[in-house]
């Protein structure tokens, strides 16, 4: 379980103070894809790096799995950091490292064997579908294959969570559902935690069993996915709705091939 | 042409190796000082992956003065200390200290924005996994620059070779040696062409296998 128990950062800037985040408080189930939406610059990307505390809070505390976490430094904040798999908007493979190579980096900075490391990334790799691509490089890979890689990478270390930043939104529509699908997958074969930061209301709609949304740092509603769509309490989130998804994905699996 | 080979290709042979041997010896050393004085400079920069504005601040100096020291004027000045390290200011190795001193800083400039090129987001991904700054250093920076440093490292043996020829008036031999005291002073015209043939051809030679191989080792475009 994670918790943001009224986590807030402020940046210091010549200008003066920039406040990213106000009294944020969110708890996340084990077993959930909790979504995190909001427009560009809401504070989602800022927040979710919280969590593995990329970037610390200046307020507030963040609880994983009953420990708080906050000052977490050197080791134990590495050790942390094994836990949490992260992908990226732009993938941010290794481009000078092979496909299995990317995907043994988390076991080799833990120190494990050779050996050991290669099968653990072919059995991943297996898993999301790219096992006959093990000796390639990132940049011989379409977008897809390497936010697959991404996928793969992240799941190394048998992570109990996994964030994902934006992690469909450089990538076409076919593409985004099958990403999706593999994160959903991964979520309920292997019980991995997701928290997913997105635009895309209709990603968010896709996965999630639970969303908040963010706006100016502030989150203005959460709550099971349904709900919040059904039923958007805020006006903030009845703006998002009448734009409607500006991701790829269409409800009712409609063939990707036509949007 | 047969007799002019009979007669100086013993010398010009003997001038290419001692060029060759100083520009390897003093781009091997200028490493082994450049090197990690430039990741030290680029991991302490405020954006860097351990910002220490002090210690950046002293490396900047430290570069900058040494890369503003004309190298006639360097190759001189520390004679004295080239004679402390290998005993004498002439020949090889004494031309190999003052080469060394001058690249140095120049490495250290060269590797640092080699590094910096590397994308912050690897940098950040590889922090995610639970990755130390050392394994950043050597498993992320410096395997994604790798075809970067290489190119800095054709760079850096370029200039070098163009300075044993400076390193040659005082006394450290090699094809700038002969070509100022065969070419320019007994104004042997022959000579001084094939000195600078030779010069352009190793030139040439070095830097397209340096091109060669940093376009070999790039995984990223194909």
């Amino acid at each position: 379980m994670i918790e943001l128990k009224d986590v807030g950062k402020v940046y210091q800037a010549r200008e003066g103070e920039h406040r990213a985040l106000h009294h944020v408080n969110l708890t996340i189930e084990d077993g959930d894809i909790f979504g995190i939406i909001g427009a560009s610059g809401a504070g989602k990307s800022t927040l979710v790096r919280h969590i593995n505390l990329l970037e610390r809070p200046t307020e507030g505390r963040i609880i994983i799995d009953g420990k708080d976490v906050t000052d977490y430094q050197g080791k134990d904040l590495r050790e942390l950091r094994k836990n949490i798999g992260m992908i990226f908007q732009h993938f941010s493979l290794f481009q000078q490292r092979t496909v299995l190579q990317n995907v043994t980096f988390p076991l080799e900075v833990r120190g494990h064997g050779f050996k050991e490391n290669e099968q653990r990334a072919h059995e991943l790799l297996n898993l999301v579908g790219l096992d006959d691509k093990y000796n390639r490089y990132p940049s011989e890979l379409s977008g897809g294959q390497q936010q697959r890689v991404a996928i793969a990478r992240a799941l190394a270390n048998r992570p109990h969570y996994m964030l994902c930043d934006e992690a469909t939104s450089a990538l076409d529509s076919r593409t985004t559902i099958q990403v999706l699908d593999l994160l959903k997958r991964v979520n309920v074969e292997l019980g991995v935690t997701m928290v997913v930061i997105t635009h895309a209301l209709d990603v968010a709609q896709r996965i999630c069993n639970r969303i908040a949304v963010i706006d100016e740092g502030v989150i203005v509603e959460e709550g099971p996915t349904a709900d919040v769509f059904a039923n958007p309490q805020s006006a903030v989130t009845r703006e998002l709705l009448s734009r409607g998804g500006t991701g790829v994905v269409r409800k009712h699996d409609r063939d990707p091939e036509e949007v | 042409m047969e007799t002019f080979f009979a007669e100086y290709g013993q010398l010009l042979a003997q001038g290419t190796i001692d060029t060759v041997i100083m520009t390897i010896a003093s781009t091997f050393f200028a490493y082994v000082i450049g090197l990690p004085l430039g990741i030290w400079f680029a991991v302490t920069t405020p954006t860097g992956l351990a910002p220490n504005k002090p210690v950046n601040t002293v490396l900047g100096w430290i570069i900058n003065i040494g890369r503003s020291i004309p190298f006639i004027i360097l190759l001189v000045a520390i004679i004295p200390f080239t004679r402390l390290v290998v005993g004498t200011s002439l020949g090889v190795p004494g031309a190999v200290v003052p080469l060394t001193v001058a690249a140095a800083p120049f490495v250290a400039r060269i590797v640092e924005q080699s590094l910096a090129e590397v994308d912050a987001s690897l940098i950040e991904a590889a922090h995610s996994f639970g990755a130390n700054n050392y394994q950043i250093i050597t498993k992320v920076m410096l395997k994604e620059s790798l075809p970067s440093l290489v190119r800095g490292v054709a760079i850096t043996f370029v200039n070098l070779f163009g300075y044993t020829a400076m390193a040659g008036t005082v006394g450290a031999g090699g094809l700038g040696d002969i070509a100022i005291r065969y070419g320019y002073q007994r104004y042997m015209a022959d000579v001084m062409l094939a000195c600078i043939v030779i010069c352009v051809v190793l030139v040439q030679l070095f830097q397209s296998f340096g091109d060669w191989l940093a376009r070999s080792i790039d995984k990223r475009k194909h």
